[in-house]
Formats: structure tokens, C-alpha cells, sequence
């Protein structure tokens, strides 16, 4: 198991549950780091169905929304599942201005997220 | 135009994210104790964060002898942002655009996107390492071209 310092990881059946540490997602000191822990939860821990609940992130800028989409094709390439829950309202619409909510399974909470699976 | 501005400061600063931090956290400071609600702030927190990370590491290219300087100054319904690099400028025009179907899945172009949705007005100088921003407040929604009605709404 890759060690996680930006990330909070539990299991809820057989979804990986990832949380975020930082109420900021967007310093570019941290981006590659943080980045480099979700990659590793494909890569090395070889999670495929990721459920990442935004809970408390305040923020996040195209940085991080580069990553995720990095994530998302990682995902995929292995035939896995991600899917986006609690975002708050702004992030949403940063989600919707990029059309990104096209491209991302976005869920209102993660009881509902965890539905979806 | 002229404007009786309540805050105007400068900055230069090495090519380093933590000063940039630094700076984006006083600005939103300064912002917030002069009566600019969140519903106004998190948006200029993205663009300004976009800006600054764009001169650093594209502009500037992270070389600690390169500076990049900042101007933010700001009344009570106008805030102005320039940010400059020493980097060889760009040219917007040629950043694809994200949103088109083919992009989607490209992770770039999203910052200057950000940047114009959340300003009033995000200009480069010709050499493309100069970016003046405004966020007016009493300036229409950009959906709403010729509604004046819809004015105080958006206030």
C-alpha cells in the first residue's frame, strides 16, 4: 500500500473511499504530490472502483482538475470506475463551466455515490 | 478612467508558489475586509491563482532569477489585477479550447478558460507575459448582453 499524506483512504465494500486532506487542492508545491498519491492508488495499490468524496475541499484549481483527469484515464485504461461525490457548490460549477461534469461521474453524496457503483 | 482606490499595492516576487501563496492569501485578505462577499471571492481566488501559477510555470518556467510582479489594487465594486513575467509570453489565441469535445480529456487550457469566466475582463499585452484583470461588480452578467434590467439582479 502506497503511503498517503494528501489523502484519507478507507474501504466501503469493495469501493475505495479517498478523502482529502487539504481544504485547498490547488497549491502547486502540493499538486504533484497529491497527484502522484492518486495515480498510486491505481499503479501500486491497484484500486479500481474510487470513489473521491470532496468533503470539506474549499477549493481546487485547473491543476488539480488536470490530475483528475489524468486519474480518470488511469481508471479507465484498467477497466475501473471513478466517481466524484460532496462537491460544494462552487466546485460544481468550475465542474459545469469546463464541461468536465460531462466527463466525470458526479454524485451529490457518497451514500448516493456509493449506490451508483 | 480614474478611481478612488482603497487598496493599491505592488509585489515582485522570485518564481517560487509559496510568495505566490502569499501574496493570493493578503489580496483575498484585503478583499474580505473591505466588504468583497465569497460570492465574489472564489472566483477571483481561481483566477488570480491561475494567473500566478501560469507566470511561474509557464512564463517564468520556475527559474528562481526570474520575478514576476504583481499590481492588485481595488474600490469598493472594482478590482484590478496585473501580473507580469519574464518569460517569452504566449499567445492566448492559441490555447485550445477545453471545452470543445475533442479536448475534453486534454488536462491544459483550463486556467485561461477560468480566468475569463470569473473576471470582467482578462487582457494580455502583445507579448503575451502581461495579464490585466478586472472583476467589476456593477458590470452585466456575461450571458446577459443587452438586458439592463437584470443589472441589479446580478448585483
Amino acid at each position: 500500500m502506497a503511503s498517503h499524506h494528501h489523502l484519507d483512504v478507507s474501504q466501503s465494500g469493495d469501493v475505495s473511499v479517498v478523502r482529502f486532506v487539504d481544504r485547498r487542492i490547488l497549491d502547486a508545491s502540493n499538486i504533484e504530490e497529491l497527484g502522484d498519491e492518486l495515480f498510486a492508488l491505481v499503479e501500486t495499490d491497484h484500486l479500481k472502483r474510487l470513489l473521491l468524496n470532496f468533503t470539506g475541499v474549499e477549493f481546487l484549481s485547473s491543476a488539480a482538475l488536470n490530475k483528475l483527469i489524468i486519474l480518470d484515464k488511469k481508471v479507465k485504461s484498467i477497466g475501473g470506475k471513478l466517481v466524484l461525490s460532496d462537491l460544494r457548490q462552487e466546485i460544481k460549477e468550475v465542474f459545469a463551466i469546463t464541461r468536465l461534469d460531462q466527463l466525470f461521474n458526479i454524485s451529490d453524496s457518497e451514500q448516493q455515490a456509493l449506490a451508483d457503483f | 478612467m480614474s478611481h478612488d482606490w482603497i487598496c493599491s499595492k505592488d509585489w515582485k516576487i522570485p518564481s517560487d508558489t509559496g510568495d505566490a501563496r502569499r501574496i493570493l492569501d493578503e489580496v483575498l485578505i484585503d478583499l474580505g475586509e473591505h466588504g468583497w462577499g465569497e460570492e465574489y471571492t472564489f472566483g477571483i481566488h481561481l483566477a488570480v491563482e491561475e494567473a500566478l501559477m501560469n507566470a511561474i510555470k509557464h512564463g517564468n518556467q520556475r527559474d528562481p532569477e526570474k520575478y514576476v510582479t504583481v499590481e492588485c489594487r481595488f474600490t469598493a465594486k472594482i478590482l484590478q489585477i496585473v501580473i507580469e513575467d519574464e518569460g517569452d509570453g504566449f499567445n492566448p489565441a492559441d490555447v485550445p479550447d477545453p471545452t470543445l469535445e475533442e479536448n475534453l480529456e486534454l488536462p491544459s487550457g483550463r486556467g485561461l478558460m477560468l480566468m475569463k469566466t470569473f473576471m470582467t475582463t482578462v487582457d494580455y499585452n502583445e507579448k503575451g507575459n502581461r495579464v490585466f484583470m478586472e472583476k467589476d461588480l456593477d458590470a452585466p452578467p456575461p450571458d446577459d448582453d443587452d438586458d439592463d434590467d437584470d443589472d441589479e439582479d446580478y448585483l
